[in-house]
């Protein structure tokens, strides 16, 4: 079992994911200000899609723009797949960003609403005037 | 609303940048498909070239007055994208399937498919320019809401 | 050397993110966490993701940003700085013991770096093959976003327009 954990610990882009991941969690759900539970998940969704690309990530590879120094090759569909990274990530990368945004921008609408109602952004006090 | 910057140096840099990200995100948004850039990022940039103007030019400079006309076109880059699509049924295929658009000088197939790439790329930058600017006005204005009707 | 060079990035980006958690005043987390963003383009752009690097440096250090300073201006001074609260157990003792199973799996995943990991052996190299004879376009990413997934970029568009809408029916139903 230790054994595993500490093979788990070789990989370092891993453990940077791991780290941020949980400790966005653990600020999301446990402290009271409703904008810094917004900052936790913020934290939470870019380290995702860190994981998401270091997945397409390749070993002496270049970006996948296919380069006009290539042209005989790109001719004959010689392309060698391994001289470029995996693009499939980064679309599915490029659409989540925008839509965090999208989401953020509705969230702080949401908390601008619950200020100007109830005065305060702190999450007892407004359970205090609700009732 | 937000007020506009007393410094005079902040107004004249503002008013000399934003020609000038306007040109680079129309040069981004048109050569998405040589580089790095493409249809998301040259319409993020639009919109901050008129957010800048909003929150430094204060609410009755041209920008905010531009900007306020601006988002009544709300729906437009959906509109343009979906009619692609549209284009592409008449003409006789599947939905989104760039081969079948029917336009007089354009021929061969890899044409079509990258006129269709540059269109849809020209209607998600209009989207996310609106999208940007009216979120951006909402979230400004809550100052004005809360105080007027008190 | 690289390898050197790809710690300490890694290193200054946990920093970062631990500054941006631990400041008690919330104006100044706000910023930290636009550098944050900008090292994580960095990040990216070395991990060979330029398009993405492009996307999360305007869109992360820019919008982001921005939509947070605009809400924090609209509240009291007194509302900026936070207080230190109890945290409940359960997640002094939960979150640690995800993290340990999640580092006991990790030997499972394909090696970084590898050719042969299953995300890039079944349709990716075909799109790389193809997609200039197919579309002229020598940008892989914007050909497969556009032509060949066109249908997910369309309701993504369809659910960037609704969070405009909403944000007007949150906060602008007031005026005319």
């Amino acid at each position: 079992m230790i054994e595993h954990i500490v093979a788990g610990l070789q990989r370092p882009n891993f453990v940077a994911f791991v780290i941020l991941f949980l400790w966005g969690f653990f600020v999301m759900v446990t402290h009271p200000n409703l904008v810094k539970k917004l900052i936790g998940m913020y934290l939470l969704q870019t380290s995702i899609i860190f994981l998401l690309v270091t997945i397409g990530a390749k070993k002496q590879s270049t970006v996948p723009i296919l380069q006009a120094a290539d042209a005989a090759a790109i001719a004959t569909h010689e392309v060698d797949p391994a001289d470029y990274a995996n693009p499939l990530p980064h679309v599915l990368t490029l659409t989540a960003i925008v839509v965090q945004v999208a989401t953020l921008g509705v969230s702080l609408a949401l908390v601008a609403a619950i200020y100007q109602k109830y005065g305060s952004l702190d999450e007892d006090e407004i359970l205090k005037r609700i009732e | 609303m937000i007020q506009a910057h007393e410094s005079v140096i902040v107004r004249t840099m503002s008013r000399l940048l934003i020609p000038l990200i306007q040109l680079f995100a129309l040069y981004i948004l048109l050569f998405g498909q040589y580089g790095p850039g493409g249809g998301f990022v040259g319409g993020v940039m639009l919109g901050t070239s008129l957010i800048l103007g909003i929150l430094v030019l204060g609410p009755e400079s041209a920008p905010c007055l531009l900007a306020k006309k601006v988002i009544h076109g709300d729906g437009v880059g959906l509109i343009i994208f979906a009619g692609v699509g549209g284009l592409c049924l008449i003409g006789g295929g599947e939905f989104l399937n760039y081969s079948n658009l029917r336009i007089p000088w354009v021929d061969t197939d890899s044409h079509r498919r990258y006129l269709g790439i540059l269109l849809t790329q020209l209607g998600v930058a209009v989207d996310i320019a609106v999208t940007a600017i009216s979120i951006v006005i909402s979230l400004s204005s809550i100052n004005d809401s809360g105080e007027s009707h008190d | 050397m690289t390898l050197l060079f790809e710690i300490s990035l890694l290193v200054l980006l946990i920093i970062t993110a631990a500054g941006a958690m631990l400041v008690k005043d919330l104006i100044s987390s706000v910023l930290i966490l636009g550098s944050y963003s900008f090292l994580l383009a960095i990040v990216w752009a070395w991990l060979g993701a330029v398009d993405v690097a492009f996307v999360e440096a305007v869109v992360g250090a820019g919008l982001a940003t921005v939509f947070f300073l605009l809400t924090l201006f609209g509240t009291a001074p007194k509302d900026t700085r936070i207080r230190r609260t109890t945290t409940p157990f359960v997640a002094w003792f939960g979150l640690p013991l995800l993290g340990l199973l999640l580092l006991y799996v990790a030997e499972d995943l394909p090696r970084f770096g590898s050719p042969d990991s299953p995300a890039s052996v079944h349709v990716s190299p075909e799109y790389l093959k193809n997609s200039l004879q197919d579309t002229d376009t020598p940008n892989v990413v914007t050909a497969v976003l556009m032509d060949y997934r066109a249908f997910d970029t369309l309701i993504e568009t369809a659910v960037i327009f609704t969070a405009g809408i909403a944000c007007v029916l949150l906060l602008r139903r007031n005026q005319e």
